[in-house]
């Protein structure tokens, strides 16, 4: 029964993850170079055009679902198998979402990058 | 090896991720790491939570472990923004997937834990992912030329449209004019 609630609060700790991490990606280009941002116009107006922005907002909503999820899993298993499965999964669901949803060129190089990223953090878990 | 060329040649003009955008992927890095083995010492000393008792959550928050990784996750999600803002989603997270790999140096070399085999061929794997990535572009072009020459992106979606159609044309025009000159305009 354990390892049932573990294994749910795994996935959901990678769908919201996943969600949380297209939609801050998504934010912040719309944002833009926060660097440039702030040499042109202030601090203030970077933290304010970025907590202004819709889906930063929807996104930290998602990362604390994330989070949340995170803490009851924590709690019902060990981080050696949580932390790693989760970050594992979190790679690849990125990896295509941020392709299907951000546009982004995820060429050979970056496929690959993802799954031996994925693989290496799965592994650190046996 | 064709679509490889392709990519570096449509590069953006400022391909090159400066020290400062290092650090910033370092930050990102090294504060998820100490945040998340805070965290997770934290919610140890906490013990189990019951679904049916979630006010312990609540409570968990004042454990000293769990309030000091928080503030390091807060720290991690500054540095992670940053990034996000001048980087893909693919390239960020992959970069700063050695942070699992100074997790278990910590725990070989400090914490003398025992590393079997196949944690080493795990840190291996991470390493050669990051290297994969390293060689290459920050940021998809297409980004690039929406954040340029579309500064207002943020306004309306339509926008967005507008300028993916741009990028397509830029795209199409890149791949027939194959002179350098007419890439860097």
């Amino acid at each position: 029964m354990k390892t049932a609630y573990t294994w749910s609060a795994i996935l959901a700790i990678v769908f919201a993850s996943v969600v949380g991490d297209v939609l801050l990606a998504r934010a912040m280009k719309q944002v833009g170079d926060v660097g440039a941002l702030r040499r042109r116009a202030g601090l203030g107006v970077v933290i304010a055009r970025t907590l202004g922005n819709g889906n930063f907002i929807l996104g930290v909503t998602a990362m604390a679902v994330a989070f949340f999820s995170l803490l009851f899993a924590l709690s019902w298993g060990d981080v050696s198998l949580v932390a790693p499965a989760a970050a594992s999964l979190t790679f690849i669901g990125n990896a295509v979402a941020a392709k299907i949803f951000l546009h982004e060129r995820v060429d050979r190089r970056r496929w690959i990058a993802a799954s031996l990223v994925a693989a290496g953090v799965a592994l650190l878990a046996g | 090896m064709l679509a490889r060329n392709d990519n570096q040649r449509i590069r953006p003009l400022n391909p090159l991720v400066n020290l400062r955008k290092y650090l910033v992927l370092a930050g990102v890095t090294l504060f998820a790491a100490a945040g998340d083995s805070m965290l997770s010492h934290g919610m140890k000393q906490t013990g189990s939570i019951s679904i049916h008792h979630l006010q312990v959550l609540i409570f968990a928050v004042l454990n000293p472990w769990v309030a000091a990784g928080i503030l390091l996750l807060l720290a991690f999600f500054a540095t992670y923004m940053t990034a996000l803002s001048w980087a893909d989603l693919t390239y960020v997270l992959p970069a700063t997937s050695l942070g699992y790999v100074l997790l278990a140096l910590v725990a070989r070399f400090m914490l003398h834990e025992q590393v079997t085999p196949l944690r080493w061929l795990g840190i291996a794997l991470i390493s050669g992912g990051v290297g994969f990535i390293a060689g290459g572009p920050a940021l998809t072009e297409h980004s690039r030329v929406t954040t340029a020459e579309c500064p207002d992106i943020g306004a309306r979606k339509a926008e967005m449209k507008t300028c993916d159609s741009a990028q397509g044309v830029l795209l199409a025009k890149n791949t027939r004019n194959r002179t350098p000159t007419e890439v860097k305009s």
